[in-house]
């Protein structure tokens, strides 16, 4: 899933501080499993911002609402009677959400109410770790199926480097090698000769590199 | 100001922070008027959404009386709660609001005297610090 974090109130406070009719929108998708902008982070939100801006002063109108999903434009489209009555949006999904309204509905101001960090998943309760990096040309099962462009420090492809210090990468104590995790699951598997394989360079047209991407599926394209 | 007399919302658990009042309330001790109780199963129960919602409704000082953090029903209860409330002091900073208008205390079961002694407290720290709006 897409991983986000809240921004902190004082920012949001700040954006909307010209306005007096506020519409935060959660997203029912990642940002609700990861905690971060589904009905109930929705609500403490709102409750946040009408005492942030009462102690500024400002009595101010705020809605909630939390969408199925902000990433498809039917469930967007669900906001067009609502909206009108606002004249600020706080949504509260990954960054699709805001622009995917903003698109929509080109007259109102949107905001961004969260920090949009990685794709990954939750390694414990309230702990989540990045496990892919969206290149577009999955080779994890090369590598003991570890993908070592979001998981090692340099993204290499032919770790570990000399900065691998007992498992652990020499960025941060914190952050484990993922070459020595590779290397040991491939010995593991008695699939350590597949490492010495040479590949051909990887092509990072597929990733960033190649601009904006959008993909198209002809047959289930207009 | 002269004439400002706090609203404090407490939240207390029907475990330990229960049998200190029901003991206070036998010593003939009495929490002051301006502290309205809220009872809850566990404090673990109390999201941050609550907290905030006795704010936006209205109390200048919030406070939750739980278990000892080794003695919950619920195994952790009060010590969820406990990283909730820190949660909400620092929004409450974020917001300019003093974060020392909530407060989360850890009660003996038997201690009636510190249930109504703390609720006190918290009374005199609202009233210095006034009115929230």
């Amino acid at each position: 899933m897409i991983i986000a974090e809240a921004k902190p109130i004082s920012e949001i406070l700040e954006m909307v501080k010209d306005f007096s009719k506020i519409l935060v929108v959660g997203c029912k998708g990642c940002v609700t499993v990861c905690n971060v902008g589904g009905a109930k982070e929705v609500a403490i939100l709102a409750s946040s911002i009408r005492i942030g801006m009462r102690k500024k002063g400002k009595e101010v109108e705020v809605g909630e609402i939390t969408l199925e999903r902000q990433c498809d434009p039917e469930y967007i489209e669900e906001l067009r009677d609502i909206i009108k009555d606002y004249d600020a949006v706080v949504s509260i999904a990954c960054g699709v959400g805001p622009q995917f309204i903003a698109e929509r509905y080109p007259d109102i101001m949107v905001f961004p109410g969260v920090n949009t960090k990685f794709m990954g998943g939750a390694i414990e309760h309230g702990v989540w770790a990045e496990r892919c990096a969206g290149c577009g040309q999955c080779v994890i099962h090369y590598y003991g199926t570890m993908c070592p462009i979001a998981r090692c420090s340099k993204s290499l492809m032919n770790g570990p480097c000399g900065g691998s210090n007992h498992g652990k990468c020499e960025v941060s104590p914190e952050i484990d090698c993922i070459w020595d995790k590779i290397v040991r699951k491939m010995m593991a598997q008695g699939r350590l000769e597949e490492l010495l394989k040479i590949r051909p360079p990887k092509s990072w047209l597929t990733a960033r590199d190649g601009g904006p991407r959008k993909m198209v599926r002809e047959e289930l394209a207009k | 100001m002269q004439d400002f007399r706090p609203k404090i919302i407490a939240f207390y658990c029907s475990n330990c922070a229960s049998s200190a009042a029901k003991i206070a309330n036998k010593m003939n001790l009495y929490l002051p008027e301006e502290v309205k109780l809220i009872n809850v199963p566990c404090t673990g129960r109390i999201e941050i959404l609550h907290l905030l919602k006795a704010f936006e409704n209205g109390a200048d000082g919030v406070c939750v009386f739980g278990c000892q953090e080794d003695s919950c029903q619920y195994i952790n209860g009060i010590l969820k709660l406990k990283k909730r409330v820190e949660h909400v002091k620092k929004m409450l900073e974020e917001m300019g609001i003093e974060p020392d208008r909530i407060e989360v205390f850890s009660l003996y079961a038997g201690k009636g005297q510190d249930f109504v002694d703390i609720a006190k407290e918290m009374v005199n720290k609202i009233n210095q610090l006034g009115p929230i709006f």
